[in-house]
């Protein structure tokens, strides 16, 4: 007799958990960029195109999976096929190598959060100089959120090979970060069911509190009119399709594992199929509304720069000329100008180079993603604001919420498989399983707060999870749909929920969705060898501006490793079941 | 003769005090910056202020008490409003050490500008850098307390679940026949140890419970 499985108390429970999941940092600090970048407005044409032809199905398939399978992903893909546990494991070790590096945002998060309480912000100005006659070297040449960010917060080295120590701050703030991820999922479904409950919430609220206040910030118009303006003529650009598929198949979190592990806790009679497209919709929502958040934010910080680029030309024009204080304004800058070229020519060119172009089109321009954008950009408009401190804690705030989220399914996709096995499980309890996978992932991830940490940071970003995932999936799909027979998955979903399953759903499982993964990954296969020598951005002090620089050959193995630990599961469980089963029929023939 | 004297002093005067003379400095005010509506018009009188100001900063360097208003000299007043001023000794042919005046200016900046409703920033004296002032530092850093008020609360939870989990656990092994709340394996492990597991009330998924079907078994089929 099966063993009685915990349960969602309820199916919203498992509909925030999935949220919760889904909606992650990558919506904050992705999209916009991408919306940016590939047409504003237009953008949303392939978005959706791909929401809907890619991401519902891929959603749907991995719910109705793990619902049916009722274990963890290891356990569901060995039902599937022996041949194919491999793809559980490999699941598995690319969530692994997911929640070590994941959790250091949110230690992030909760240092800045904690830097919140002063007055003033301390990104907000630069720290004087040794004797007190002005203010730091490197906090001048960058600015004083970029200071606080690579200084103070990282500590960064000039390069990847610099290791540096371990910085007690940050890791004082990892180490929290990983007790309140324990702490939430300690009890298993019964915590996490509770805890999403906030997570998936509480970040629309602020959300919703941030675009009331970003709309009515002064030059909020401008960020959005730029951003969302459409320039039609991306839509024939191929990779704002590409980043368009790439971008709704990582939101998801797809072949994580942590999908399915969140629907084998689910009632076989659930509607996964409403689940899957009210997850997909709301995913993809919040994109867009984090990113009318975004711009409204972009605007306001670059009608602020550029209304102080242009009091300060006015300053050294009315300094150098000795005009009344207060003559020169924006409208009038332009005219006096010319007036000055042509009455003092020699003093004008003299003090010609210092002048700045002040233009509000580069400001709006500039455009960043990831954790620049999280920590540097967002905190430089929020210092500008009144009460700015309110601010920042709603803010990083929401980012908490937004990362232990996501961290609840990284963590539930590992601990599923271990809780299912029967090894395991039999030794220890489940606050013990839990207590170890924590440790172990705190105690790795002291890596990343050492003075070199934030580039291996982005050696796990980029690589760990990118092409190992696309893989997985596309093994999951051609899984399910060709080697465990697509009809007997259609029917087993019938007896289990009691609807039919729609020929939609069919033809993208069997045709379109496989066929885009691979063109996916194709594409990003191609684009690494093409590129040549992989390179990173690294923080130089002397200049206060970020360099590019060669990966050492250490580094460069590292990334192969990744990559391979993750990929190589699938042909090597393959391989060691079928060498299993030649060895069990070897022995079976004399053992009756 | 008297207006020829009088020439003469402007004319010592005018040289003294001059853009770029010797121990001369250059003063830039922002008022309309700083006060926008409630600016107020630079005129003699202001100037008057300035001067005494500077003199009340020289009197309180040791051997210069004797200090007086008119031994403060501006020059080349612009709309800006800028101006140099230099201070002269009491013979009011030679004009004091640039050193000296810098320090003085230095020591009572505060009062000058507050004088006029300024700060450092719109009450400039070109030449004399103010020292910035380093912002609050507190003994304990503020992170540091939040950081620990978090850390202890959620220390306390997480103890607080799991011995109240190790406290359920001690519970059901007791009682091992009474129906749980199947949530956690071990008790699920507890239950099978006893032999058929027992609770019957957990029928997901359609699967056999045991102890009905050994009842069925008795009755007869109809």
């Amino acid at each position: 007799m099966e063993k009685a499985r915990p349960l969602w108390a309820n199916s919203l429970q498992f509909v925030f958990a999935c949220i919760s999941y889904a909606v992650g940092l990558g919506n904050v600090w992705r999209f916009p960029y991408l919306c940016q970048m590939y047409g504003g407005g237009s953008f949303l044409v392939p978005y959706i195109i791909m929401l809907i032809v890619e991401g519902m199905p891929l959603l749907y398939l991995e719910l109705a999976v793990g619902q049916r399978m009722r274990q963890g992903s290891i356990g569901a893909w060995r039902t599937i096929s022996p041949y194919l546990s491999g793809v559980g494991v490999a699941s598995v070790v690319v969530s692994f190598f997911l929640s070590m590096y994941y959790n250091v945002i949110n230690a992030w998060a909760f240092w800045y959060l904690f830097h919140s309480f002063q007055d003033p912000l301390p990104w907000s100005v630069c720290p004087l100089n040794g004797n007190h006659t002005g203010y730091d070297e490197e906090c001048e040449k960058a600015s004083s959120t970029q200071y606080f960010w690579y200084r103070k917060t990282l500590n960064i080295s000039p390069s990847l090979q610099e290791n540096g120590g371990v910085q007690w701050e940050p890791a004082l703030c990892l180490l929290l970060a990983w007790l309140v991820v324990y702490l939430c999922i300690l009890r298993g479904t019964e915590s996490t069911g509770k805890v999403v409950y906030f997570t998936a919430s509480l970040p629309y609220c602020v959300l919703i509190i941030y675009l009331i206040r970003g709309l009515t910030l002064h030059g909020a118009t401008n960020g959005l009119m730029y951003m969302f303006t459409p320039k039609i003529e991306q839509l024939a650009n191929p990779k704002a399709w590409i980043n368009a598929a790439t971008q709704i198949f990582f939101s998801l979190g797809l072949g994580f594992g942590s999908l399915i592990a969140f629907a084998s806790y689910n009632e076989p009679s659930n509607n996964c199929q409403k689940h899957a497209i009210i997850v997909s919709l709301i995913n993809s929502f919040t994109s867009i509304f984090a990113s009318i958040v975004t711009f409204s934010i972009y605007g306001f910080k670059a009608t602020f720069n550029y209304e102080n680029c242009l009091k300060k030309v006015s300053l050294l024009l009315t300094n150098t000329f000795d005009l009344e204080d207060g003559f020169l304004t924006a409208s009038n800058l332009e005219q006096v100008k010319g007036y000055l070229a042509s009455a003092y020519p020699s003093k004008y060119s003299e003090m010609f180079p210092h002048i700045k172009n002040c233009s509000l089109e580069s400001e709006l321009d500039t455009a960043v993603q990831g954790t620049g954008l999280a920590f540097i950009v967002y905190t430089e408009a929020i210092k500008n604001m009144e009460v700015s401190q309110l601010w920042s804690v709603l803010y990083f705030f929401m980012l908490l919420m937004l990362g232990i989220g996501s961290m609840l399914g990284n963590t539930a996709a590992i601990l599923t498989p271990l809780t299912d096995s029967k090894i395991i499980s039999s030794h220890l309890p489940k606050e013990a399983i839990s207590g170890l996978v924590c440790l172990v992932n705190c105690a790795i991830g002291m890596v990343f707060t050492m003075e070199a940490g934030n580039y291996w940071f982005d050696i796990f970003n980029d690589y760990a999870a990118t092409l190992s995932l696309l893989l997985i999936v596309l093994v999951e799909t051609i899984a399910v749909c060709y080697v465990y027979g697509l009809r007997r998955f259609e029917s087993d979903l019938k007896a289990m929920t009691g609807r039919a399953v729609s020929w939609y759903w069919k033809v993208m499982w069997a045709g379109v969705s496989p066929l885009l993964i691979v063109s996916l990954f194709v594409f990003y296969l191609s684009d690494y060898i093409l590129t040549g020598t992989l390179k990173y951005q690294a923080w130089d002090a002397s200049q206060g501006q970020l360099v590019t620089k060669d990966y050492p050959a250490y580094a460069l193995a590292v990334i192969g490793l990744l990559v391979a630990s993750s990929t190589m599961c699938i042909p090597l469980a393959a391989l060691g079941t079928f060498v299993q089963r030649r060895l069990k029929r070897g022995d079976a023939a004399p053992v009756a | 003769m008297l207006w020829l004297l009088f020439f003469l002093v402007t004319a010592i005067h005018a040289e003294l005090c001059q853009p770029g003379a010797e121990n001369a400095f250059k003063v830039r005010l922002s008022i309309r910056t700083a006060l926008g509506d409630k600016a107020y018009a630079w005129d003699t009188n202001e100037e008057y202020l300035f001067k005494a100001m500077v003199a009340f900063s020289m009197r309180k360097v040791p051997n210069r008490e004797a200090t007086e208003i008119s031994h403060v000299l501006l020059c080349n007043v612009t709309q800006r409003v800028s101006f140099w001023f230099v201070v002269t000794d009491p013979s009011k042919n030679h004009t004091l050490p640039a050193v000296e005046v810098q320090s003085a200016i230095r020591m009572n900046k505060n009062r000058i500008n507050n004088a006029f409703f300024l700060n450092d920033q719109t009450l400039e004296f070109l030449k004399i850098s103010s020292t910035l002032a380093p912002p609050m530092d507190p003994s304990v850093p503020i992170w540091i307390i939040v950081f620990g008020v978090i850390f202890c609360i959620v220390i306390v939870a997480i103890a607080l679940l799991i011995l109240s989990g190790i406290w359920q656990r001690r519970r059901k092994n007791k009682e091992p026949s009474e129906v749980d709340d199947a949530e956690d394996k071990c008790e699920n492990m507890i239950t099978i140890e006893n032999g058929i597991p027992s609770d019957p009330l957990d029928m997901k998924g359609g699967h056999i419970n045991d102890a009905f079907m050994t009842e069925d078994e008795r009755l007869t089929p109809l």
